[in-house]
């Protein structure tokens, strides 16, 4: 740690402004420059106390740069990882107002449901599938507080690695039988395809993403309760969105999800 | 165009493929070449390779995704010749040498069982008239200089086509939801792309569907038995002597290949 509770309570609260109030900021790392990881993920553990203070309800995890390409390209091993509030959660053919957010983007995701808690290190492929009751298609709003998307990554989990909003909807399945790392998904914006990809595209496979998370978590001493929601990471590239915009995401034998933008 | 200049150019393009030795963009010596005029020059090279012993085993699809068609700056996929020289099967290795710039893109073959005659072939002919899906590599590859290629460019030169690996598997199509059918491309074990079969016109039927309408104006039937590769469904990736290959296909199967 190289900052100290002080600067780390105040960093909160000026992100979490500029997420309730739709106002971009600079990057945190441009006043300190020498912050590390473990900064950034207590500024992110700062916000989350601050919003459960305030009432507000966690109601699951999402993980966030989850392609290898792009971990490559970044310079960095293990991806990045947030929480899910309450206030985010919209129910499937939602309209997701543009005008609480700063510049939204889309992503398709497979979300996972456990039915027994994960623990690291160790956790791998095998123990998420064994411990995952269904998974379910899902489309995560992301929303950096960052003006003009200028951030590194130690800012992007200060801020909550993005999370805004997240649909879920679809049909829920059991992993048995299902092949996760060539599932298939299609998104449409406004009628027109933008983006396809396979779940390959999330670290391999969607469940390894779910056994990165149980093992970055254990080295914070947490783990992953039962009955947990996570989101997996975007299958697809992010797409931006604006007021007016309809996006439907089909998974390959999981049904579709859809949602307006007003 | 006149007859003279389709055949010196479908030699020339002839040439450069059985010598390995790429040429200069038609488009940068003529100007005024149109896409009927590449077709024409198509068909010569095929015509030439036909007379060396081959025989036309099917057609291939391109130009499918929109990223590839704005880059090309048309509207509309294009089409060229297999011929049985092209075939290879699953995991076999296929020489490096054979090819002057290869990349290689997964795709979804079609085996047709029925004869597909445009004008008026709709979606439900496509499904009905075909025997088997099939999880396919293409190997692109051009004749033209460095891939400089204009749309005129690929039509003329068999629309960029290469070899092509047929997969493991084969699965009925009336089975199968073809949009969502996700693809992962992997090249010396690492995920260089991924996929879903609605990346080739929303859909690899439609693909087929294009293809057959598109013939059936120019009289030309597809045959039942011949194979259909309906276009990409992610980004080509540059392949080279020492490199091996697999697609897979969600709920259709696989295909192996590496380069000697």
């Amino acid at each position: 740690m190289k900052l100290d509770q002080n600067t780390i309570a105040q960093l909160a609260e000026y992100l979490e402004s500029a997420e309730l109030q739709n106002k971009a900021v600079t990057k945190i790392t441009d006043r300190y420059p020498d912050m590390d990881w473990d900064d950034a993920y207590a500024i992110q553990s700062a916000i989350r106390k601050r919003k459960e203070a305030r009432g507000t309800k966690i109601v699951g995890l999402k993980m966030g740069l989850t392609s290898h390409a792009k971990m490559k390209q970044m310079g960095v091993a293990n991806p990045v990882y947030g929480f899910l509030t309450d206030y985010g959660s919209c129910a499937d053919g939602a309209e997701i107002k543009t005008s609480e957010m700063i510049h939204p983007k889309i992503e398709a995701e497979i979300a996972f449901v456990l039915k027994q808690p994960l623990q690291g290190p160790g956790c791998h492929i095998g123990a998420v599938l064994a411990a995952t009751d269904f998974v379910v298609p899902a489309v995560e709003v992301i929303d950096s507080r960052y003006e003009n998307f200028r951030f590194d990554l130690k800012s992007v989990i200060a801020d909550n690695t993005s999370a805004a909003r997240f649909v879920t909807g679809g049909c829920m399945r059991e992993v048995a039988g299902l092949d996760l790392k060539n599932l298939g998904v299609v998104m449409e914006k406004n009628g027109e395809i933008v983006a396809t990809a396979a779940g390959a595209a999330v670290l391999g496979h969607p469940a390894a993403s779910v056994a990165m998370l149980a093992n970055m978590l254990a080295e914070r001493g947490e783990s992953i309760p039962a009955g947990a929601f996570i989101m997996t990471g975007g299958v697809t590239e992010a797409v931006a969105v604006a007021a007016g915009d309809s996006v439907t995401v089909r998974v390959q034998g999981l049904g579709s999800v859809s949602m307006k933008f007003i | 165009m006149n007859q003279e200049a389709i055949k010196r150019y479908g030699d020339e393009l002839y040439n450069a493929w059985r010598e390995r030795q790429p040429i200069e963009p038609l488009t940068a010596r003529e100007p005024g070449i149109t896409i009927e005029d590449a077709y024409q020059i198509q068909l010569r090279t095929i015509g030439l390779r036909r007379e060396r012993g081959e025989r036309v085993i099917g057609k291939k699809i391109g130009v499918t995704s929109k990223v590839v068609m704005n880059m090309l700056n048309v509207h509309q996929p294009d089409f060229g010749h297999l011929l049985s020289g092209m075939v290879y099967g699953d995991g076999e290795a296929i020489p490096a040498n054979t090819l002057l710039q290869p990349k290689a893109e997964g795709e979804i073959a079609f085996v047709l069982k029925r004869d597909l005659t445009g004008p008026g072939v709709t979606y439900a002919d496509v499904l009905r008239a075909t025997e088997c899906v099939m999880p396919c590599f293409e190997i692109v590859d051009s004749r033209i200089k460095d891939w400089k290629i204009k749309i005129q460019d690929t039509v003329a030169d068999n629309a960029s086509s290469g070899v092509f690996v047929l997969g493991d598997q084969a699965a009925d199509p009336r089975k199968i939801d073809l949009a969502l059918t996700g693809m992962v491309l992997e090249k010396n074990g690492e995920i260089v792309g991924t996929g879903a079969g609605a990346a080739a016109l929303g859909t690899p039927v439609n693909a087929v569907v294009w293809l057959a309408n598109t013939l059936g104006r120019l009289g030309i039937s597809l045959q039942a038995g011949e194979v259909i590769l309906s276009g990409s469904l992610a980004a080509m990736v540059p392949v080279a002597a020492g490199d091996s290959l697999r697609i897979s296909l969600g709920g259709i199967g696989s295909a192996g290949v590496k380069f000697v």
